[in-house]
């Protein structure tokens, strides 16, 4: 089934000069934002490393000053993008540029995008801009993952252990949420694994709590779909 | 349900339903977003007024891109439109202007619509501008004539690439010219059939174009493609509403193009490591450019 929309075509309306260089660079920062919750919390060190034609060509595009822009929150048709690397700065957020090889397999216009929290931990998040401003993450934290930002979603951090699924999905269901789709991926069998979940409205906010209390869930997350 | 992935089932539900490309695609839009007819076809709108403000700002330019690679030309041309002996004419020379307006916007940072991407922005938007002009179209005319465009750019999404990087500048400017011709023979009241035609025409027309742009800006040659390529759709249009046959369907353009494309080597796809970002003159340029 072609699930393409009109405005896949037409669109989107966005500042130049590359649909997939710029505006895709720019929903790329901003669905990573969402995968690392930044809305609500702030991590001022930052690692951008730029594959293929990110990196040959993403300078003169405007990639860097469009992820960053993202990853503020700014959308694709605001023309503060072009100072984005400023509005940073004054943010105190630091932003470290690198160009790298992540091999044939990759998309030519791949992004990964890696925080450091002021805990040492870390959150990489993997992702392409497939054309026309579309994007597709493909990795989080090593895990395959296959997230375009079209629907609201849910990500579970959590151990591989039988009925984890189960328990999830009943909840949802209880709470009427209509599950579009569910990605699991594990390091391997009974370890570290991560849930994708798409649902076709955004979760009532007083349900994560429970969400939460779900065994052997690390962390949890609502990101919400791209405007 | 108003689902299909090739030209050949859009027709075929076009026929039955006796309905325009644009309708089945504004139904299809509204089946798989679950949004109001009223709401969908208001964003469009706003694309269209968004398009005709970038070909206003455009034609307005008279200071070079921070590149330095683009700047003017718009200007230049729509001045010789009005000049009274443009030697295309004053009304496609127009068009010309128009088309190279949104992409020099588009280099200083202005707002544009990626129609079906930046690189090619200029194609559809100055085409239907024109149309608006020449033929007195009204603006829900031509909000339609977009649904017509989507509608055949969605065939081209799911099978074939509009990006760049993938297929080469045939995926962007190619596919562009595509959804421009099916527009302009839908607004001026042809078949289903005859748009499909237009665009067939338009996209093998433009197959093995790459994309090499001087030092990745999206100006050189980009900005004056998209002028020129806008007066394609236009000729693509014109063959088509006279009634000639492209002899193969707009299913076979779209299978070229993705085999060309995938033939492509990745020095011609966006990544400005062939062709004309690697001319010597393309150095000069570019070295000039980090002087001034």
């Amino acid at each position: 089934m072609n699930t393409y929309s009109a405005f896949d075509i037409i669109g989107p309306a966005m500042i130049g000069p590359s649909s997939s260089h710029t505006a895709g660079a720019v929903r790329l920062g901003l669905l990573s934002r969402g995968i690392c919750g930044s809305a609500t919390t702030f991590y001022p060190n930052i690692l951008i490393e730029l594959h293929g034609s990110f990196a040959a060509t993403g300078e003169g595009h405007a990639t860097d000053r469009g992820i960053v822009a993202g990853l503020l929150g700014l959308l694709p048709d605001d023309e503060r993008l072009k100072d984005s690397l400023k509005l940073a700065q004054a943010n105190d957020i630091n932003i470290e540029f690198r160009k790298v090889d992540l091999g044939v397999n990759a998309h030519p216009n791949t992004a990964r995008i890696t925080y450091f929290f002021p805990n040492g931990q870390q959150l990489s998040v993997t992702g392409a801009s497939i054309g026309g401003g579309n994007v597709r993450i493909q990795e989080i934290d090593g895990f395959e993952t296959d997230l375009n930002g079209e629907l609201d979603a849910v990500i579970f951090w959590h151990m591989d252990r039988p009925g984890f699924l189960a328990r999830v999905t009943g909840l949802l269901a209880c709470i009427e949420v209509n599950i579009a789709a569910i990605q699991t991926t594990r390091r391997m069998r009974n370890s570290e694994a991560l849930t994708i979940i798409k649902i076709d409205a955004p979760l009532p906010a007083d349900c994560m709590s429970v969400l939460r209390k779900i065994p052997f869930v690390h962390r949890l997350l609502a990101v919400p779909k791209l405007p | 349900m108003h689902d299909y992935t090739t030209a050949a089932e859009l027709l075929s539900i076009c026929d039955r339903e006796k309905i325009s490309i644009g309708e089945l695609s504004l139904r299809r839009e509204i089946e798989i977003s679950g949004r109001s007819r009223d709401e969908i076809f208001a964003k469009m709108k706003t694309h269209f007024q968004t398009m005709r403000t970038s070909i206003r700002r455009g034609l307005e330019i008279r200071t070079p891109s921070p590149s330095g690679l683009s700047g003017g030309d718009a200007a230049k041309v729509l001045e010789y439109a009005q000049s009274g002996n443009a030697l295309l004419g004053e009304d496609l020379t127009r068009l010309v202007a128009y088309s190279c307006a949104v992409l020099e916007t588009n280099a200083q940072f202005g707002r544009i619509v990626a129609t079906p991407t930046a690189g090619s922005a200029g194609i559809v938007p100055a085409c239907l501008v024109l149309l608006e002009e020449t033929h007195h179209l009204s603006e829900d005319k031509l909000t339609q004539a977009l649904f017509t465009s989507s509608g055949i750019g969605v065939i081209i999404a799911g099978n074939a690439f509009l990006a760049g990087a993938q297929g080469g500048c045939q995926a962007e400017v190619g596919s562009a010219s595509c959804i421009a011709a099916a527009a302009i023979v839908e607004a001026l009241g042809g078949s289903p059939e005859r748009a499909c035609a237009a665009g067939t025409f338009a996209l093998i027309n433009t197959l093995g174009l790459v994309c090499d742009p001087i030092g990745g800006y999206v100006e050189v040659p980009c900005v004056s493609r998209n002028g020129m390529f806008a007066v394609h759709s236009w000729l693509a249009a014109t063959l088509a509403l006279a009634g000639a046959n492209p002899r193969v369907s707009l299913d076979d353009a779209i299978f070229a193009m993705r085999d060309i494309g995938r033939r492509m080597p990745r020095e011609l796809r966006e990544t400005s490591l062939g062709g004309l970002a690697i001319c010597p003159g393309a150095c000069t340029l570019q070295k000039s450019c980090r002087q001034g």
